[in-house]
């Protein structure tokens, strides 16, 4: 499965999404489900699907569902 | 240890900071009328130079309780933060997206100084009944939440009904403990929960970084200070690692840590604290408390760059302790009358 179909998968369970919610345009407090504590659990099932460690500044810069995907790249996640 | 945040003497935070300050009151002029009509009316018109921080006008906090701050337009507000007053008035902060991320990242370089780069397993000395209402959290549980974020794998000392949870400590401490791990919580709770139990079940906590906030005053009837708050988590928890620190919502993101040494508060780089005396507004000597202003160069959405709180302090002494700058402490809250007083003058002045 690629990056991005992990990825989906992890928002869509973590955040409880509907089947119309565009995950891949997902921002950061667009929905209710992805307010600050929402945010929590994503970054705690994203490491835990990728088996990688994000730093405090990556867990704060990560304001959209791009910006995920272009930090695991960066952190060496491949399809 | 790196000590990025806190890298300045005084003559080189004055120095950087004077410049940032004066652009931000003109920011603050031109974008908020509320804010340029208060300073029209303290003769601080538009241009006037300033040789000194200490120069520039200031703002009680309680004004963001009784007036719209803003510098943003409505529709670039991205969060409003409320502060719990005694009074039941709440204080009113308006960040739109790029003030909201920066008050983030600089508390988070801040608390870096003290926890290292990594995010490690955190342990919070509170309950996560505090999200139970997910649309409206306390100030509290706001708190909390901004934490958390410096940490992982959290776990929580408090049980939903807010007794202590030993089992939960204990779990935490077996999988984590033998790393440094960070613990957070309000003063008080630390004390009165986490430092019991520790002590009671004979926990260990050496491997503890504590961060914790609020004042001393619920405290005083256990008789227990900042010292004697660090001396017997030393002795029997171990916990040698303890940071206390100040900061307010009218200026999130901007917090005073205590050093390594403790006893004392010292100001990141892009901030600074001034105590004045309450009769004369002068800037006090060291080792005379007075009326504790606070400076940050990070409120860019609402004028809170320059605000007079309603806390009594002390700077005892300045590039002399483990931090360069001013050393400090708070000594506690300003007599209600005379806090009413010094919002009173201000907003006379201002009429």
């Amino acid at each position: 499965m690629s990056v991005n179909d992990r990825l989906r998968r992890v928002f869509v369970e973590t955040l409880e999404l509907g089947e119309d919610v565009h995950v891949e345009e997902l921002k950061y407090r667009d929905l209710e489900a992805w307010d600050s504590l929402g945010h929590m659990s994503l970054v705690a099932a994203i490491e835990d699907e990728f088996g990688v460690q994000l730093d405090t500044e990556q867990v704060i810069d990560m304001s959209s569902f791009k910006v995920a995907v272009d930090m695991l790249r960066g952190l060496g996640v491949s399809d | 240890m790196i000590e990025g945040m806190f890298s300045l003497d005084q003559a080189a935070r004055e120095k950087a900071l004077l410049p940032e300050l004066v652009a931000l009151t003109g920011h603050h002029r031109e974008h908020s009328t509320e804010y340029r009509r208060l300073l029209d009316a303290l003769d601080h018109p538009a241009g006037r130079g300033y040789a000194a921080v200490a120069d520039l006008p200031w703002l009680p906090v309680r004004m963001f309780k009784h007036h719209t701050l803003r510098s943003i337009a409505e529709d670039e507000v991205f969060k409003v933060l409320t502060s719990s007053g005694t009074t039941g008035d709440v204080s009113r902060i308006y960040l739109d997206k790029e003030a909201a991320g920066t008050q983030q990242r600089m508390l988070s370089a801040t608390i870096r100084t003290v926890t290292g780069p990594r995010r490690i397993p955190m342990l919070l000395v509170d309950t996560r009944a505090l999200f139970k209402n997910r649309a409206s959290f306390s100030a509290r549980g706001a708190g909390v939440l901004g934490m958390m974020n410096f940490g992982r794998d959290h776990a929580f000392a408090l049980d939903e009904q807010e007794r202590p949870d030993p089992a939960a400590v204990k779990e935490f401490l077996a999988r984590h403990g033998d790393r440094p791990f960070l613990i957070f919580g309000f003063t008080y709770m630390v004390w009165l929960y986490l430092y019991e139990l520790a002590r009671t079940e004979s926990l260990d906590l050496s491997n503890g970084i504590l961060v914790h906030s609020g004042g001393w005053k619920r405290l005083a009837d256990q008789a227990v200070d900042n010292a004697e708050f660090r001396r017997r988590l030393a002795t029997d928890t171990g916990l040698v690692r303890s940071h206390n620190f100040y900061g307010m919502v009218e200026q999130i993101g901007t917090v005073y840590l205590e050093g390594p040494s403790g006893g004392s508060l010292y100001c990141p780089d892009f901030a600074d604290v001034i105590v004045r005396d309450p009769q004369t507004w002068a800037e006090a000597p060291i080792g005379t408390p007075g009326v504790v202003e606070v400076v940050s160069t990070l409120p860019r959405s609402y004028p809170g760059h320059v605000l007079l709180t309603e806390d009594l302090g002390v700077v005892y002494g300045i590039d002399d302790g483990d931090w360069p700058g001013k050393r400090f402490a708070i000594l506690g809250r300003l007599p209600r009358a005379e806090a009413r007083g010094c919002s009173d003058t201000f907003t006379g002045a201002a009429r």
